[in-house]
This record gives structure tokens, C-alpha cells and sequence, in this order.
């Protein structure tokens, strides 16, 4: 019962990629027997499950995902947040504040406005309604200071790497700090912009080789031979 | 400006107008990923037809009474810019791009995972910006790499030929004289893994016998260039792939 | 832009006795996979009209009616006359008609019916030229679809073609470079037959003339219209999903074997 491809091979739509009694993942289908993928991506498995790591595709919201969003609307009862999905996005206003909620347009918007780009976690989503949304907990709600940039959502663990190999070496060559949210969205918060600047240009390169192997110390590299032209100092050196 | 009927469509030594034999499809480039702001993209030229594709979505529907509770609707749109034809062609949508606009989304819609999606839509916008003959098969073949270029998940690739008779011949890929001018035209629309047709139109004159070797003979035409598409679609990531592994070796030289 | 559209919620208890029943080689109606509904033809049912028929098959009704005019040809056939076929699904026809300008379903099926009649050169157009590139007889045929219970198609196109044989276009005389019609009236030169047959795929099964349960269920649905010498002349697959090869070139056979009972109902 063979698994037809390699391991990182690219595949596309409709290519075969095993026949047998594996586990289906991400961007996979079965017909009988017969295992194929959905997306354009790299075939991973583990031996027992075969996936595709798609090189592009929507995000699609997970109970207990952490979110960054953009607040777009206002409703009498709390906010439809933008979170970079095909669903747009809700949060009550009991989600939000401690305390009961006194339903007055006033109070709302000085919790949240639109244009408030907020940290919130995903506490419901299922196939008959859009995803809800909490502010409640520790680090989340409104984003007052740093940047933050998207990527292909499909990308966002290659950004964090094996057990963090990646995110944690981003963290120690720019010596900014990262909030990555599983839609896409990434908070980047340093000393200096030079320091955030360094960031986006290494993401960006993640995001474009995501593919690829050898990918940490590539970047590594990239991170210091920058800071070195651009005059940079950071943490590490 | 009006065309004139040629003498003849294939010459004494069975060659067409453009010089092709009867078997032949015009040349094909394909692009895909070119547009900056929707999700997928892509280009295709085929001969004289120049054809741009784009899909925006799954995203929330509006008005939101059009969305299906338990599935992604498809939007499908085939529009004609007024300078794609010899004669300036009106803006104002036409029955015929109403009709190839349902029957090019139903050809699309079997293979694409809709139930993922529910109460979204997939829109897919095909522009043809030059026109000369079998723009519907040309589009469609573009709008599957579009889709799969936005990261829809899907069975498999959609991939579109036409075949038709010309001069009392059974030829591949008419272009628009041949369309034209000729005894028949049939469009065919597949999916190349399980063969099923997801379209099929003919307008002419055909025996069962002549239906038969052109039915077989459009299906050849999808085959080739299904393996076109898989092409373009693995081109544009394998060129990345390539450059980083000459940094990687690059650097590793460096070191060493 | 095309749209799809929600379709009916079918019971999930119907779609299996339909499918259970098409297994064994039956319908919902009793009819067997091939069978066509009654039809029926009346003609010239509409005095005010060149020609006209009314049509039913089984319960789906549609009614045809020929305009002739006389008006200019198009510029690259000048010596033609001019044929134009459009079909409304006018809203008193079904709960899923709405109201407004012919939409997708519409504007499909009269195309439909229009290429079968033209590819079929059943009208002699270059018989209805007066003065070439200057004045032709154009032959409107506008279909109206009155109850919808499946298979518009073949309804409709029976109906137009009825509707062509029975209309009657005036003769005319040409006086000091005027034209002048003459109030004797003659048949539309008519020198062929399209044969316009419908056909569903529901499971692994074709079934001729689905009644509409069927067309809610069904993967998909092809046409195929062959003349009187039995030539395919028009094709169109229409519906969501796919048809395999083998069904394809069975439909081609069915279709040219249903054509023969069509032609016994117009009689020609």
C-alpha cells in the first residue's frame, strides 16, 4: 500500500498521491482507496497520514484559534470583526467587558471602533453560522502599538517552524517580539522601526520559500548580513 | 470590419489556413498568478485568443439571500472587451455570453469542493480580450488554474478543446474562420482524471459516425493540454524552489 | 454573471425512491426510462399570429407563436431572410419563474431550439429574401412557456417547429420599386425537421423527457436534435455535474431513436 510521491514533493489538484489505509490531512481527498490532494502544495506525512501543506488557501477559523482582526462594523450588541477569512467575524459585547453590558452605541465604540485592529481568540464556528469570537483573556484585545503584516495563512507554521525553531530565532536575531495569529496576521513589536523593518523582510522571505529546505539558518543569515549593511545593531551580536 | 469566406479551409496538401494539420492544437502559453488583488489569476494565449482569469473568494456573499446554506455558490462571468473581435462588439452583455457564462460555470462547478465553503461565494471573472475562436474552452482552461491558483480546493483540473469539421474534415482547436465558415463546432469541457464531461455543446452538421471520431478527437486535444496545465501550475513554484537551491549551495560554499 | 441557484429542497426519501425505482427500470410516473409523456398538438391556436401551436407533454405546456415581418437583412447575409427564436419563462408558469428579462435558463433554451432549427437549415432562408440587402421576411418565433413540469426543451421545441408548419407567410408583388403585399398566403419554406431530445443522467441511467422531480435530482441533462437524415445538428449538456463518456455516445443513439417517435407526432 504505497505512498506514491516523496515527501516535499509538489503536487497539484487531482495528482495521486497514495493508495491505502492512511489517515487523510489538510488539502487531501479520498476516492476508494485512493488518496488525492485538493491544492497545490507539498505532500507531507508521517506515515501513517498523508496531508498537503498548500501554497495558498483561505483560512479557515478553529475553535481555540488565536485571531488578529479589524474591527469593520458596529451592531447594537457588539462588533463584526475582519479576520482575513471567508466568514467575517463576530464579537459580543459580552466577550468583550467584564461587566453586564448597557446597550448604548456610545459605550461600544469606546471599547472597540472601527478601524481598531484587536487580539481574539475563535470560542465557536460551525458550518451554519460565522465564527465568534472572545476578547477575554490574558494579552487579548485592542493592538495599540507595533505593526502588523499578513501572509497565506497556510503559511503561518512554517513562520513558527519545528517546536518554534523558527519564530524563536526571528525573536533572537531582530530581538523584537512576535504575536502570530493563525489567520494570517502577525504582530511585530520592537525597540526600534529598523529592528520591525528587519522583521517584515524576513517574514516576507519565509513566506516566499516556504517550500524550501534548509530555510532557518538561510534566514538567519539573510537577518545579519542586513542588519550588518543597514548599520543595524540588535540583541545577539 | 466584415470576413470573407475563404475558398478553401484546407489546402491540397490537408493543411488549414494557418498551416496547421488536422490534428493540431494552436499554440499555448499559460501563465498563472499575475494579478495582484484576486486570490488566483491566469493567462492564456491559444493562437490569436487572448484570455485573462480571475477568482475572488470563497467570500461572503451579497445580497446574502442568493447564499446556498450548505454550500459555496460559483459565480461565473465570461464577458467579451469590445475590442477582442474584427467588429467592435457592444459592452452590454449579449445572450451569448449569458448562456457560455452558465454553461462555463457548470463546468466548473462539478470538481470544485463547494460544501467547504457554505454560504460563501467563488466568483470567476473571464475576460477575453482578443477573440478568435473557441474562447469558451480557452477560458475554461484558464479558470482552473485560476481556481487552483486561489487555493479552491478541487477534484481535479477542468481542461477544455474544441473540435469540429472543415472542408468535409474532422479537425482540433477551430479558430474563428473555421468556426465560421466551417460544418461544425463541439466544444467539450473534462475532467481528465475520470474522463466525465462537465461540458459538451455542438451547433452543424454531423453523421453519428463523424460525431464520434470528433467527440474522441476533442478528448485527445483536452489531454494535451491538461499536461500544459499542470506544467504552468508546477513552473511557477518550481522556479522558486530552484533559485533558493543555489543560495543554499551558494552559502554552503561560502562556508566551506 | 451566472449564478447558481438553490434548487428545491428535495426530500432525501424522494430522491431515493426515484433512484430506487430508475434502477429497476421504472419512473415515478409508471413510465418506462425511455418513454416520452403524452404530447400534444394543436395548431393555430392563435389567429392574430402567422402561425402558432400549443403543446403539451404530460403536464408541461408551452405555446408557440410566428411573427413574419418584413425587415433588413443581416450585413453578411444579404440574400437571406432572418430567423430569430426567444422563450420566455413567463412568471404564472412556475413558483421559480421570476419576474423580469429573460434570464440564463431562458435565454439557453431558445438558443437551443434556435440552433437546432438553424443548423438544421429547416427554413430556406435564401426563400425569404425580397430585395437582396435591402428587405427580407424575418420570422419571429417567440416561445412562451405556460406550466413547468420538466423537460422545456423538447416542449418548446416541438412547439416552435409545429408553429413554422403551420404558419403561413404573404406573398408579395413589387410595384414602382415598393413592396406591396398581397393578401394570398403561402407555407414557410421549410425543407428539413430538427428533432430536439432530452435526456437526464440520475445515477448510472439516462432517462428521456424527465418530468421535473427528476430534473431536481438528477447529476445532469443533454440534448441532442438530429434532422430528418438522422445528422446530429445540435448538442448541449446542461446541469451541475458531469456526464462519462459512455453515456455521451449513448444519448447520441437514444436521441436518433426518440426522434423517429417526435416526427410520428408532427407528422412529417
Amino acid at each position: 500500500m504505497p505512498i506514491l510521491v516523496e515527501k516535499r514533493q509538489l503536487v497539484t489538484p487531482g495528482d495521486l498521491i497514495a493508495e491505502g489505509n492512511y489517515l487523510i490531512g489538510e488539502s487531501t481527498f479520498r476516492e476508494g482507496d485512493k488518496i488525492y490532494a485538493t491544492r497545490i502544495g507539498l505532500v507531507d506525512t508521517d506515515g501513517r497520514s498523508v496531508s498537503v501543506v498548500a501554497l495558498k488557501g483561505s483560512y479557515i477559523p478553529s475553535v481555540g484559534d488565536l485571531v488578529i482582526g479589524k474591527v469593520i462594523d458596529i451592531s447594537l450588541s457588539g462588533w463584526v470583526v475582519d479576520i482575513n477569512a471567508p466568514y467575517t467575524a463576530i464579537l459580543h459585547a459580552s466577550d468583550a467587558i467584564e461587566r453586564p453590558f448597557n446597550p448604548q452605541r456610545d459605550v461600544l465604540t469606546s471599547i472597540y471602533d472601527i478601524g481598531d485592529m484587536i487580539l481574539a481568540k475563535v470560542v465557536a464556528y460551525d458550518r451554519t453560522r460565522n465564527p465568534i469570537l472572545t476578547t477575554h483573556g490574558p494579552g487579548l484585545g485592542k493592538i495599540t502599538r507595533g505593526r502588523v503584516i499578513e501572509i497565506v495563512a497556510a503559511k503561518i507554521p512554517r513562520l513558527i517552524g519545528k517546536r518554534g525553531s523558527m519564530i524563536n530565532m526571528l525573536k533572537r536575531e531582530t530581538g523584537c517580539h512576535f504575536t502570530i495569529g493563525q489567520n494570517g496576521l502577525i504582530l511585530i513589536s520592537g525597540r526600534s522601526p529598523e529592528d520591525e523593518d528587519l522583521a517584515v523582510l524576513a517574514i516576507r522571505k519565509i513566506e516566499e520559500e516556504a517550500h524550501t529546505t534548509g530555510l532557518t539558518d538561510r534566514i538567519c543569515n539573510l537577518i545579519r548580513e542586513e542588519s550588518q549593511k543597514r548599520g543595524v545593531s540588535n540583541v545577539s551580536n | 470590419m466584415s470576413q470573407i469566406k475563404p475558398e478553401r479551409l484546407i489546402n491540397e496538401q490537408g493543411l488549414r489556413i494557418d498551416g496547421r494539420k488536422p490534428d493540431q492544437i494552436r499554440p499555448i502559453k499559460l501563465e498563472v498568478g499575475l494579478l495582484k488583488n484576486a486570490t488566483g489569476s491566469a493567462y492564456i494565449e491559444q493562437g490569436k485568443n487572448r484570455i485573462l482569469v480571475a477568482v475572488y473568494g470563497p467570500r461572503e456573499i451579497h445580497p446574502k439571500h442568493l447564499a446556498l446554506p450548505d454550500r459555496a455558490t460559483i459565480r461565473c462571468r465570461y464577458h467579451m472587451a469590445p475590442f477582442s473581435t474584427d467588429v467592435r462588439k457592444s459592452p452590454a452583455p449579449s445572450r451569448r455570453e449569458l448562456e457560455l457564462s452558465k454553461v462555463i460555470r457548470e463546468s466548473l462547478e462539478p470538481v470544485v469542493f463547494t460544501e467547504y465553503y457554505p454560504r460563501t461565494t467563488i466568483d470567476v471573472f473571464i475576460e477575453v480580450l482578443q477573440s478568435d475562436g473557441g474562447t469558451r474552452c480557452a477560458g475554461i482552461t484558464a479558470a482552473s488554474l485560476a481556481l487552483a491558483d486561489a487555493g479552491i480546493p478541487m477534484r481535479d483540473l477542468v481542461v477544455a478543446c474544441a473540435s469540429g469539421k472543415v472542408d468535409g474534415q474532422i479537425v482540433l482547436d477551430l479558430c474563428d474562420l473555421e468556426d465560421k465558415f466551417g460544418e461544425a463546432d463541439l466544444p467539450v469541457a473534462m475532467i481528465p482524471r475520470s474522463e466525465e464531461i462537465t461540458l459538451l455543446q455542438m451547433d452543424g452538421s454531423l453523421t453519428p459516425e463523424e460525431f464520434r471520431e470528433a467527440f474522441k478527437l476533442a478528448i485527445e486535444g483536452c489531454k494535451q493540454i491538461y499536461a500544459m496545465q499542470k506544467e504552468a501550475l508546477r513552473k511557477k513554484y518550481i522556479a522558486v524552489k530552484e533559485v533558493t537551491e543555489e543560495e543554499t549551495v551558494e552559502a554552503s560554499e561560502k562556508e566551506g | 454573471m451566472s449564478v447558481t441557484r438553490e434548487t428545491e429542497v428535495i426530500a432525501k426519501i424522494k430522491q431515493k425512491q426515484i433512484a430506487d425505482l430508475i434502477s429497476r427500470g421504472r419512473r415515478l410516473d409508471g413510465r418506462s426510462l425511455f418513454d416520452y409523456r403524452e404530447i400534444k398538438v394543436e395548431t393555430g391556436v392563435i389567429e392574430k399570429a402567422e402561425g402558432s401551436a400549443s403543446v403539451s407533454l404530460g403536464d408541461t405546456k408551452t405555446l408557440a407563436g410566428v411573427k413574419i415581418e418584413v425587415g433588413e437583412p443581416f450585413p453578411d447575409t444579404p440574400d437571406e431572410g432572418v430567423l430569430t427564436v426567444n422563450a420566455e419563462l413567463v412568471p404564472l408558469a412556475s413558483a421559480t419563474f421570476e419576474l423580469g428579462p429573460p434570464d440564463e435558463n431562458a435565454i439557453e433554451l431558445a438558443r437551443v431550439v434556435d440552433r437546432g432549427l438553424r443548423e438544421s437549415k429547416a427554413i430556406d432562408l435564401k426563400k425569404l429574401c425580397i430585395n437582396p440587402g435591402k428587405k427580407v421576411f424575418v420570422v419571429f418565433v417567440d416561445i412562451y412557456v405556460l406550466d413547468h413540469d420538466g423537460n422545456l426543451t423538447d416542449a418548446s421545441a416541438i412547439a416552435a417547429l409545429a408553429a413554422l408548419i403551420n404558419a403561413k407567410m404573404p406573398t408579395y408583388e413589387i410595384k414602382a420599386g415598393e413592396i406591396e403585399l398581397k393578401p394570398e398566403y403561402v407555407q414557410l419554406p421549410i425543407q428539413n425537421y430538427p428533432f430536439t431530445v432530452t435526456m437526464a443522467k440520475i445515477g448510472d441511467k439516462l432517462v428521456v423527457d424527465p418530468i421535473i422531480e427528476e430534473e431536481q435530482v438528477m447529476d445532469a441533462q443533454i440534448t441532442v436534435t438530429t434532422d430528418q437524415n438522422g445528422n446530429i445538428c445540435a448538442m448541449q449538456k446542461s446541469g451541475p455535474k458531469a456526464f462519462s463518456v459512455a453515456h455521451v455516445l449513448e444519448a447520441v443513439d437514444l436521441a436518433r431513436e426518440k426522434a423517429k417517435h417526435i416526427r410520428a407526432i408532427l407528422g412529417v
